[in-house]
């Protein structure tokens, strides 16, 4: 068909990049006009991130040509990226702790957006204007440091959208939003796309894709294997391109929930209330939250970012002591452990999937077994006479690096090596390897690949049935639905009444997301029952 | 190349330091040689070094178990101080005993005084969340000022002419040497023996482990049940006794006795000498040595070449300032945009 339209807003021909041991892009050819939402599919360490990152100035490409509205153009950093119009929301974060909001988004800006108090209040209502107007509420002068994983999100795509590009590339945006604010955004880059706007969307959750894009180029291994019109395609059938195998089928959920009603409680919060952590402005006090967790059992807790999900779930795992005025009863096997550190509550069978994997469950200039050890020395022999047994804690990063196929480069590479998704692999494996009593996971699979997401909820599922108790932290509502026996929400630092997912619809958790009354009768019979 | 950046900060050192002896009148030639070389063609410079080197080993290699877990004790030298004045105070009381216990009894003292000054701002940091590096530095002052008060008031030599000196120390309250015919005494062994020590526990032991981790990424050790408020507890004691033990040895040692200045600043050469080597046990016994030497060639230069000693400071000064510099430029790139290249109107 003879194409006699304005040449591509973007063209990628034959791009290359090779690191050291692998090839990460070969010959990638891709096409992208204005006004188009196009999906770029592929499994973890297929080589997405490494392409957007040439095309936003990130990486230098080995061999290959990038035309912008036809012309070649040399994007030598992300300055002549945004010059051209191609903004970027990243996968992880480039924000300061230490900055406001509006300072961090400054940063991103020419000094003339924000030099002066005329300007920066300018900024702010620009800001307050952007997010308002595309649902990302955001407030302009709060702290970075207290502002959740979701929140900061929020930040990166303002941070973008303040830009006014032509190009948006999103690796992973809704991973850390709500049902409802995803097809709230989801209508936003609609509206952006009906603009004349570009989007290269990320993402590893097809029925989004499907929702949202209509061409999707499929990645594996590097390579271009295919480039689809969505509307043809179903779930399986890119999740089968993508992976170059069918997924095989799992229902994650036992099939009778009243299997496990009938044993102890393994994990017990009775009337817990914190105050919000001292010097954190806007964090969040946790309000009188009661639950029950019993063994065999996964249980979900929704909510939408920053509404006391990090409180709650350092007050579970027992980072920080409670302070004068906090008050709640906490057990493990019916062992109280309000007062126990983090050390002794893994003694007692905890383990604890963090949200942040850079920097609280990894750390990133550590090798893969030195990083094994860092939660696994309680409960594994990796220790003797306080002395290191490196041989074993590399057999152990070595046997987790195999269970959860992480790819990296051997147990010696550091974390920060690994792409994210490989990196949430293996801290999972390194808590599931623990064979704990109790795990509370955070995100659990946040950044992966629906391949690497099934493994791991398989693995979940394969613990309960062994006998321990799970608790799910999430933004992600489809994931708790298809994983958990029981489901609450967390909103303003209260908890909801714990319902089975069976009997209870997305949109009535989603209500009780968004702060919806659940006192009633009804409820409370559901909880006590619970 | 990080750790070819403390060569690097060396050579620049040494081009700078021939272009200041050249602007000096001095011919750089002579002057390099004097400084560097001279002090090491005789048996007695070597154990000279080792004198100098030892101190500068005990409170660096501490120090950099610190700064591995972001623990920026900057007072080593008040820790210094107070070691002697609690290990020489030993020796002044028991100055008619003459037993075998009386020199462990001072080291003791001595471990134990700088470490009761490091808890000042250990306690502080713990308790109060304040600046460890102010208050750990401040504290060096107040450590100077008491060492000034006692050596001219209760604890001065009554055979002394009124100089502000305390009596020599007695044989028993002397620290043996180790090389006869030079003044290269016990310290040095010691300095050796607790940076094999901290090696070993940096590399193999959970608590070094601990130390890594906080420092790099802080919230992955509370995630890990790791104490930060322990850490920051056990470096300022083993600083602080390490920089107590420097001190007592030093006063036992080469001076013999307490006086109102007892150390070149051993104190803050040695967090140049932590940083040089990289904060690893190894490259911090080096880098002692070459600090070592600026301390002997300043000596050196000061009598072959009638320099004034500050060229010891100057030589140290430029070395850390070099390296810092090496660092920033090696793990950034430096651009230079004479004009705003982002002029005018935002995008909105």
């Amino acid at each position: 068909m003879p194409d006699n339209r304005p040449p591509p807003l973007l063209s990628l021909r034959g791009m290359t990049k090779t690191f050291p041991g692998a090839v990460a892009n070969r010959e990638v050819d891709l096409d992208l006009r204005g006004g188009e939402i196009h999906a770029l599919l592929g499994e973890n360490g297929a080589g997405k991130s490494t392409l957007v990152k040439m095309i936003y100035g990130v990486l230098k490409a080995d061999a290959g040509r990038i035309m912008w509205r036809g012309e070649e153009v040399d994007i030598r950093d992300p300055a002549a990226a945004r010059k051209l119009g191609i903004a970027m929301v990243f996968q992880h974060f480039s924000l300061f702790d230490s900055l406001s909001v509006l300072e961090n988004i400054a940063l991103g800006l020419a000094p003339a957006a924000w030099a002066g108090r005329g300007r920066r209040n300018e900024l702010r209502s620009r800001i307050h204007a952007v997010s308002a107007r595309y649902g990302l509420p955001l407030h302009a002068d709060r702290h970075m440091h207290t502002l959740s994983v979701g929140e900061r999100q929020r930040i990166e795509i303002v941070r973008c959208l303040l830009q006014a590009p032509k190009l948006l590339i999103m690796d992973e945006p809704t991973s850390v939003l709500t049902p409802q604010e995803t097809s709230r955004l989801f209508e936003t880059l609609k509206q952006l796309a009906a603009e004349g706007l570009a989007i290269l969307y990320i993402s590893h959750k097809l029925d989004e894709i499907a929702a949202l894009c209509r061409r999707a180029t499929i990645l594996r291994g590097g390579r271009v294997v295919d480039c689809v019109q969505v509307a043809d395609q179903n779930a399986r059938s890119l999740a089968a391109r993508m992976m170059g195998e069918e997924l095989p089928d799992a229902d994650l959920r036992p099939p009778a929930a009243a299997a496990t009603a009938d044993r102890p409680a393994r994990l017990e919060v009775a009337g817990l209330s914190r105050a919000p952590a001292a010097g954190v402005a806007g964090g969040v006090a946790l309000k009188d939250i009661s639950f029950a967790v019993r063994g065999g059992e996964i249980v979900g807790i929704a909510g939408v970012a920053g509404n006391g999900q990090d409180e709650l779930l350092s007050a579970l795992c027992g980072e920080s002591p409670p302070k004068p005025g906090d008050t709640g009863c906490m057990a493990i096997d019916g062992q109280a452990c309000a007062l126990a550190g983090a050390r002794r509550r893994r003694r007692m069978g905890l383990a604890v999937v963090p949200a942040e994997r850079l920097g609280r469950g990894a750390v990133a200039g550590m090798s893969l077994a030195e990083n094994a050890l860092l939660t696994a020395f309680e409960r594994l022999p990796l220790m003797s006479h306080g002395f290191i047994r490196a041989r074993a804690c590399r057999r152990f990063a070595a046997a987790v690096v195999a269970r959860f196929k992480v790819k990296s480069r051997g147990v010696d590479a550091p974390a920060a090596s690994l792409s994210g998704g490989n990196l949430q692999k293996f801290i999972v494996g390194r808590e599931l390897g623990q064979s704990p009593g109790l795990l509370v996971v955070a995100q659990p699979t946040w950044g992966l690949d629906a391949g690497a997401a099934q493994a791991i909820g398989v693995a979940l599922r394969d613990l309960a049935e062994r006998g321990a108790a799970i608790v799910v932290i999430s933004q992600d509502l489809d994931e708790l639905m298809s994983l958990c026996d029981r489901i609450a929400a967390i909103c303003a630092g209260r908890l909801s009444p714990l319902f089975d997912t069976r009997a209870v619809s997305v949109e009535r958790v989603g209500l009780l997301m968004a702060g919806a009354d659940a006192g009633d009768n009804a409820n409370r019979a559901a909880r006590d029952a619970g | 190349m990080v750790y070819l950046s403390p060569l690097l900060a060396l050579g620049i050192s040494l081009v700078a330091g021939t272009v200041m002896f050249g602007a000096m009148g001095v011919p750089p030639g002579g002057a390099l040689y004097a400084f560097f070389v001279e002090p090491l063609t005789s048996a007695y410079g070597w154990a000279e070094l080792g004198v100098k080197a030892a101190p500068l080993l005990l409170i660096a290699v501490a120090l950099a178990v610190g700064f591995r877990a972001g623990v920026w004790n900057i007072g080593a030298e008040g820790q210094l101080t107070l070691g002697a004045i609690c290990g020489g105070g030993i020796a002044l009381w028991l100055y008619r005993v003459d037993a075998a216990w009386v020199l462990p009894l001072m080291l003791a003292g001595g471990v134990l005084g700088g470490m009761a000054w490091a808890a000042i701002p250990a306690f502080l940091k713990t308790r109060f969340n304040t600046s460890e590096i102010l208050t750990s530095l401040m504290l060096t002052y107040v450590a100077a000022l008491l060492l000034s008060l006692l050596v001219h008031g209760p604890w001065r030599d009554p055979d002394g002419f009124n100089f502000p000196e305390s009596r020599l120390f007695s044989d028993a309250a002397t620290l043996p040497v180790i090389l006869p015919g030079t003044r290269l005494h016990l310290g040095l062994p010691f300095a050796l023996a607790l940076a094999a020590a901290v090696w070993v526990m940096l590399s193999r032991s959970l608590v070094g482990f601990q130390i890594k981790v906080i420092g790099q990424a802080p919230a992955a050790g509370r995630y890990a049940g790791f104490s930060e408020r322990a850490t920051v507890w056990f470096c300022f004691a083993l600083a602080g006794g390490a920089a107590g033990l420097a001190g007592i040895v030093e006063v036992s040692g080469p001076i013999g006795q307490l006086l109102p200045g007892i150390s070149p600043g051993y104190g803050f050469t040695a967090i140049i000498v932590a940083f040089l080597g990289r904060l690893h046990p190894l490259g911090v016994a080096l880098a002692a040595c070459l600090l070592a030497l600026s301390y002997l060639g300043g000596e050196a230069a000061q009598i072959t070449l009638n320099l004034p000693l500050a060229v010891t400071g100057v030589f140290q000064g430029m070395l850390l300032f070099f390296l810092l510099a090496c660092d920033v430029l090696i793990l950034y790139r430096m651009r230079i945009r004479l004009r705003n290249r982002h002029p005018g109107k935002a995008a909105a």
